[in-house]
């Protein structure tokens, strides 16, 4: 369940704790608020002549009661104060050792993840998906191409922008497996709304196995529909754009779909990947995420239905 | 010197009769066209702002609820991206620019004068240029969006987005510019209200005399001089990257797309205070009336109002946690951010306390105002939360901070704007609104909007981004969505009820009289609506809460000319009475400069020539305006008291 409340990740497990406090500290204040009110409106006095007016009384109570609130104030906002910059620094010192070390780069609007490894070649390319084994501490260098995005996946911890001009970075640590969705929480344009990811925490096999599968190239199509789309692929404006290892398609300008058949879900969230989805996807990009940069391709019924066969082999 | 050489004055002499005549004759504004254009009544002027500023409430009201029925089911397709960015970007910018700021300076422009027992604003016909350039950068917004180039980067307008790279067309332009025109005309009312507070009380209101609604304009007022630049400079900025190729937000030629966020912001988050502040003095005043018994605490009242106006410049950064500024920096904002409700805290508890010792009548003014403790100190204690780094993290940019902001901005200044409304309507038109409507309106508008926003603080923490156009099914979020839209549609119903009560009460009202609630301040001291020079004799003020002490009678201070528009300065501190001043007449350039300055403005969309050619006509404009038409006559001398 996508939710701040389910903290899946031990930075989310913290600002839980911290949300605890809070909501007991601030609901207090607000029923002791909601009961001086209440009591001053049901012990008002009568009034027996309209135009008479209170003057000064005795306030020595009520100014007592002014400090005694004040210094409630002030000892409710020290504790939140000094609970959230404890917080702050657990945050910082968790996942200090990371084991896996990603760059994410946004772009209008699909998020680029490459697996940085000193071995240029064991290191990966990917888009709008993430796999992380259960309890590795991951680091991750957040990067834009165009406009400021934002990196965020509620379950595991809060969100960190992707600047033009700026790196900046996010640990992860998460403790639990299960499939959490990510999403831009910051404005970027037309198509905001549809740029999710999908985080896919697993046992520490199933990420290996899964690693070692985007570290190769997908086999080359063997059925004739899918070679057509091959062809296709390579010869339309497909791989102007798409890089697919082990082809010589390898433009960046658009998500490396070397492995695009495996994935969860297409067009950065907004579609579920099946062939059917896959296909209205490449036909008409623009009745699905209108403004998309990704153009419509005029291409024959026949050939679309290779290009969806070619592209369902990438696994 | 002698009445003869100088006119007559106001005194023993004259017969309240005469006194009167010679007033009306003095200050007559005119009638017709050329009076419409040419009057510098604060009055009138002030009303042209409510209406304008409730027009843009109207509209921006109508475009949240085409959001929330966009919103209201899951991957509707009702509205597309492109026209749903606009409808976000009008609304937010609508909201605070033309309609919040601008309502607030439309109250201080009425008031402030009648409070301060004074014949005029400071600066007369900037006030009326001011009004003209609010009316035109209006305009020109809303025809941009009619003809569908209305802006879609936001409210906040967020570098590199808005600019040249991300946003072709004129859009933004046209949001930048806008900034530009409402801008200038707040700054210029800042100045009137400053200078009006400070040199033209009523002889004897000290400082410790003025009321808080006086005191909370007088800091908004400062914060506006402060905030509002720094937001005309990026703005300007942004523009000349659209226009002349600047690179100021261009990450790739040596700029900063965050120098945006910080120059946004450090305008961005005063403006908040901007439009809360003014709120606060009408609780104040509403409070006193309607509960028979001064402020409880004065003294800390001042303290607190002052204390938000320079705190409200220290918390801009949490607005931007996420951005990864350094950490350490960071918690400062924080612990500013919190210590901010003290001031507010303490507030609340002396409205409350006044309450507790006075005899309160809950008419629908009252009832707006416990509305807006209620409302309101949920939105606060929400924002205690959002000032918190870490939690920040999380709620940032979600449904949470949507449910936090308008409980501060809905329940911290609109309920309060009704309540003024319901209080001072009487004074502006000289009949009181409906109570029975008032009653239903309240109601409505307290239900609605807990139905719609409450929801909201679940949709951020089940991961509900903002400014979505659509969302899919199975997030768990449909359900509060359509409450919302149920809860949008009763404020709906509750703001037609408003406009009926608003304009029914015109004619049908009740006669108000001078003092229908029997209040302390004194623009309740004249008839209702005042006469254009507002007191037919400058009041004397002896005591905190002139009205209640002195009845029958209100002292007077006489010596002020009948036959020349004049009013009296007094001195900052202690009002003292110091010189007269002439008051300027009825011009129609502070129009025609309005509008010298609009054509300026918007041709420098096109073409950045505009600015060297279209100062031309201003200059000019402005140039007649300030030509010295004879002699003001000597003004040095002191008024009999």
């Amino acid at each position: 369940m996508h939710s701040i409340g389910e903290a899946m990740g031990v930075h989310a497990q913290h600002i839980d704790a911290l949300w605890h406090a809070m909501l007991w500290v601030c609901g207090i204040m607000y029923v002791l608020v909601l009961g001086f009110l209440g009591l001053a409106i049901l012990r008002r006095g009568r009034r027996r002549d309209e135009r008479e007016v209170v003057h000064a009384q005795d306030e020595r109570g009520l100014s007592m009661t002014l400090v005694a609130w004040t210094g409630l104030i002030v000892a409710g906002l020290f504790g939140l104060t000094l609970f959230s910059y404890f917080t702050d620094r657990a945050l910082v010192q968790a996942a200090s050792q990371p084991q896996i070390n990603l760059k994410i780069t946004g772009y209008q609007w699909w998020w680029q993840v490459e697996y940085v490894d000193p071995d240029p070649s064991r290191s990966v390319k990917t888009a709008n998906e993430i796999h992380l084994p259960v309890g590795a501490q991951v680091s991750a260098t957040l990067a834009s191409q165009d406009v400021i995005h934002s990196f965020w996946v509620p379950n595991l911890h809060g969100k960190q922008d992707l600047i033009p001009g700026r790196d900046n970075d996010i640990r992860l640590q998460p403790t639990q497996a299960g499939t959490y969705l990510g999403i831009c929480a910051e404005f970027c344009g037309l198509q905001h709304s549809k740029m999710h990811l999908d985080v896919i925490v697993e046992s520490q096999e199933a990420y290996n196995a899964w690693y070692e599968r985007q570290l190769q190239s997908a086999p080359p199509p063997t059925e004739p529909l899918a070679q057509r789309g091959q062809q296709v692929f390579m010869s339309s404006a497909c791989n102007m754009c798409h890089a697919i290892s082990g082809t010589d398609a390898s433009a960046s300008v658009g998500p490396d779909l070397s492995h695009v058949a495996s994935r969860r879900s297409l067009a950065a969230g907004a579609l579920p990947n099946d062939a059917d989805s896959l296909f209205a996807w490449i036909s008409n990009p623009q009745a699905i995420k209108p403004g998309s940069r990704m153009p419509i391709v005029p291409l024959s019924e026949h050939d679309l239905e290779a290009l969806t066969a070619y592209l369902r082999t990438l696994q | 010197m002698s009445a003869s050489s100088e006119g007559i004055h106001d005194g023993e002499w004259l017969s309240e009769g005469e006194t009167r005549a010679r007033l009306d004759r003095t200050w007559d504004q005119g009638r017709g066209l050329y009076a419409f254009f040419a009057t510098v009544d604060h009055k009138r002027v002030a009303k042209r702002y409510f209406v304008t500023a409730f027009v843009f409430f109207f509209l921006a009201g109508i475009l949240a609820l085409l959001m929330r029925l966009q919103l209201a089911r899951p991957d509707n397709g009702l509205i597309g991206p492109d026209m749903y960015n606009q409808i976000f970007t009008m609304h937010g910018s609508t909201m605070m620019f033309l309609f919040a700021v601008p309502i607030m300076e439309g109250l201080a422009v009425y008031f402030v004068p009648l409070m301060c027992g004074t014949r005029a604003i400071a600066f007369p016909r900037l006030n009326s240029f001011s009004y003209w350039v609010y009316l035109f950068g209006g305009l020109m917004l809303w025809v941009a969006f009619a003809l569908n180039i209305g802006p879609d980067a936001g409210w906040f307008a967020y570098t590199p987005l808005s600019g040249p790279g991300y946003s072709p067309g004129k859009r933004v332009d046209f949001w930048a510019q806008m900034i530009t025109f409402t801008e200038l005309s707040g700054l210029a009312v800042a100045i009137e209200i400053i200078a009006t507070i400070f040199k033209q009380r009523a002889p004897g209101m000290a400082l410790n005399r003025m009321p808080l609604f006086l005191w909370s304009m007088l800091v908004m007022s400062f914060m506006i001089l402060f905030a509002m630049p720094s937001v005309m400079l990026a703005s300007t900025m942004l523009i000349m990257d659209r226009l002349v190729g600047t690179h100021f937000f261009n990450a790739a030629e040596g700029g900063d797309a965050l120098l945006w966020q910080h120059l946004f912001w450090f305008f961005g988050h005063p403006e908040v205070y901007i439009i809360f502040i003014p709120a606060l003095g009408i609780v104040s005043s509403v409070v006193s009336t309607f509960t028979r018994r001064p402020i409880f605490g004065y003294p800390v009242m001042v303290l607190a109002l002052i204390a938000i106006g320079f705190l409200g410049f220290g918390l801009w950064v949490h607005h931007m946690f996420a951005t990864g500024l350094p950490r350490l920096g960071s918690s400062f904002y924080t612990a500013a951010s919190m210590v901010i409700a003290i001031p507010s805290g303490i507030q609340i508890y002396c409205w409350i306390a006044t309450m507790w010792q006075g005899k309160p009548r809950f008419a629908t003014p009252l009832l707006f105002v416990v509305g807006f403790i209620v409302i309101f100190v949920l939105g606060g204690l929400t924002g205690v939360m959002l000032a918190s780094v870490p939690m920040d993290l999380q709620l940032h940019d979600t449904y949470f901070v949507i449910a936090h902001f308008h409980y501060v901005l809905v329940g911290g200044a609109v309920f309060p704007l009704v309540a003024g409304a319901y209080y001072w309507y009487p004074k502006v038109t000289g009949r009181l609104m409906n109570e029975r409507l008032g009653r239903w309106n309240f109601w409505t508008f307290f239900i609605g909007f807990n139905l719609a926003f409450f929801p909201m603080h679940y949709l951020g923490l089940a991961g509900m981004p903002r400014r979505v156009y659509t969302y899919s099914d199975g997030l768990g979020w449909n359900g509060l969505n359509l409450l919302a839209f149920a809860g949008v549609l009763l404020i709906g119903i509750s703001v037609l009820l408003l406009i009926i009560n608003l304009v029914r009460s015109r004619k049908h009202g009740a006669l108000a009289g001078a003092n229908p609630w029997n209040a302390p301040s004194l623009e309740w001291a004249t008839s209702s609506p005042p006469p254009t020079y507002n007191f037919r004799h400058i009041p004397l003020v002896t005591s905190d809460n002139p009205l209640w002490e002195h009845r029958e009678q209100l002292p007077v201070m006489r010596g002020l000319s009948v036959d020349k528009r004049e009013l009296v300065l007094t001195t900052v501190l202690d009002a003292k009475p110091d010189i007269r001043e002439p008051v300027a007449k009825p011009s129609i350039w502070p129009f025609i400069s309005a509008i010298a300055v609009g054509v300026m403005f918007i041709a420098s969309i096109f073409t950045p020539w505009a600015v060297v050619f279209g100062a031309i006509p201003p200059a000019i404009a402005i140039t007649i305006w300030f030509w010295p038409k004879g002699d003001p006559g000597p003004a040095d001398e002191d008024p009999e008291p």
